[in-house]
């Protein structure tokens, strides 16, 4: 089954030009994509397209099973398929770790208990426990990347959209990122720079250029 | 940037529940601000020093933050005191209403900073955030002091590798244009940053499923201690009330 389908797509940011143009993108189940392609393809946009945060000027977007066109369609989206954005900083907003994490979880409709108790385990899972009380701005890099994919998972998400995962992690971070992802049941599409790494996590791999996407 | 480098101690106000400390806080700078006369001054002004000794707070950052304060109100002696016309030097008099405001500002400022330093410093910030929540302040205004006191941490680091990547390129402030059309740029860049950010925090609160609620996960735990604090709390305000409404 497709969880992710766009099709025929068309995309400009006000006043500039089309990003993409009659782009298509399927992601079914067990998929893992990896997306290559040159700074400022529009790699993030097709990303912010899939989860209903900015609307195409053509073409249609499917997401679990049916179109999606207006805000409300979307919400649903949201919930089945974990979006980390580029920079782990948009990500994070509360004061506190164990907070962030929960955050998703209680806006799914968890109690209390259930959302704390979510969110414990899914840092357990990604080896910060002990991380529960630091202050969300004060972690490093590296930690904000693994805090911000925390919270992401702990929706319990069918698929997982990455965008850039890999920037600024050290070598046993990026090791670490892609045991968990290996690990888990998920399907997924990833952007990367690091063609070793998409390599390795992926089975399928994507160039985005003038507006499309093309198999490599 | 550490805003909160008194938060962590030991010391019993440092355990106390935040919303005591904060209803504390709230009643006895009022009572000090709007309290008349010297008695209650010198009242709030002790209870003040009592405060900061009771938390055990560091000299040091005592006096980096009294500093700005005491600066200002050294000002305020320059200009308020003195009157035309009079028998002193450079022909320049007491004005004895002068002296009392000045007396009054100085005082007055010096107790609320260290009640404030005693009572809301002690806590991190996100403990007060949660105390206004409990208190069923407005959702939204908790929201805001959140973001705000968030990306002040962002902005700050974001200033900092901006100007720092000005200096890389031998970038030295004169007085001159060059120097502050720089740092228009600067600030110019922050905003389009800033702006920029917000809209992807939003957009990364819509993907977990953000309505608009604000959900508190930490409960504190109220105890006697802060029974007894807020009795003691209540009746140093009763003072500083009474004291004050006799000085009017
Ligand atoms: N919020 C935005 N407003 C206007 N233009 C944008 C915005 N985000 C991205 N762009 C533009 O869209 C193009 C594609 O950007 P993006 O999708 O971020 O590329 P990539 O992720 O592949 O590097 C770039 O030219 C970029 O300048
Ligand atoms: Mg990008």
């Amino acid at each position: 089954m497709d969880l992710l389908r766009l099709t025929g797509i068309r995309f400009a940011w006000p006043e500039g030009p089309p990003v993409l143009d009659g782009l298509d993108f399927t992601l079914a189940e067990g998929d893992r994509l990896g997306i290559l392609g040159p700074n400022g393809a529009g790699k993030s946009t097709m990303f912010l397209l899939a989860m209903g945060l900015v609307r195409p000027q053509a073409g249609q977007i499917w997401a679990l099973g049916r179109e999606r066109i207006e805000e409300a369609d979307f919400l649903e989206v949201r919930a089945g398929i974990g979006f980390c954005f580029q920079d782990a900083d948009d990500q994070l907003f509360a004061p506190t770790v164990l907070e962030d994490v929960a955050f998703g979880p209680l806006n799914l409709g968890k109690g209390h208990h259930q959302a704390r108790h979510i969110a414990e385990r899914t840092l357990e899972r990604l080896g910060l426990a002990g991380f529960e009380q630091r202050v969300t701005w004060h972690l490093s890099g590296g930690e904000k990347r693994l805090v911000s994919l925390a919270t992401v998972l702990a929706m319990e998400p069918k698929v997982l959209l990455l965008d850039e995962p890999t920037t600024g992690l050290d070598e046993a971070t990026q090791a670490r990122l892609e045991e968990i992802l290996l690990n888990s049941e998920l399907a997924w599409a990833v952007i990367s720079h690091d063609r070793g790494f998409l390599e390795r996590t992926c089975t399928r791999l994507l160039r985005l250029a003038g507006g499309r996407l093309e198999a490599l | 940037m550490h805003l909160e480098t008194l938060a962590h101690g030991h010391s019993l106000p440092h355990r106390l529940d935040p919303r005591a400390k904060l209803a504390a806080a709230i009643g006895l700078t009022l009572a000090t601000a709007l309290g008349r006369g010297l008695p209650v001054e010198l009242a709030a002004l002790g209870m003040g020093i009592a405060g900061v000794l009771w938390a055990r707070l560091p000299w040091r950052e005592l006096v980096k933050r009294l500093a700005p304060v005491n600066g200002f109100a050294a000002m305020m002696w320059l200009m308020l005191p003195w009157r035309l016309g009079g028998a002193g030097p450079l022909g320049l008099g007491l004005d004895p209403l002068g002296l009392t405001l000045a007396t009054d500002i100085t005082v007055k400022a010096n107790a609320i900073v260290l009640m404030l330093l005693a009572l809301i410093a002690t806590s991190p910030m996100n403990h007060i955030f949660h105390a206004l929540a409990h208190w069923r302040v407005p959702d939204k205004l908790v929201h805001l002091f959140i973001f705000f006191y968030r990306y002040l941490h962002v902005l700050h680091r974001e200033y900092h590798r901006l100007s720092l990547a000005m200096k890389a390129r031998a970038f030295a402030p004169r007085t001159d244009l060059h120097t502050y059309r720089s740092y228009a740029w600067l600030l110019g860049m922050l905003l389009v940053r800033s702006y920029d950010r917000a809209q992807r925090v939003y957009q990364a609160m819509l993907c977990r499923g953000f309505t608009g609620t604000y959900w508190l996960l930490e409960h504190f735990h109220w105890g006697r201690r802060d029974n007894l604090f807020l009795a003691g709390a209540g009746l140093a305000f009763l003072a500083l009330a009474a004291l004050g409404l006799m000085g009017s």
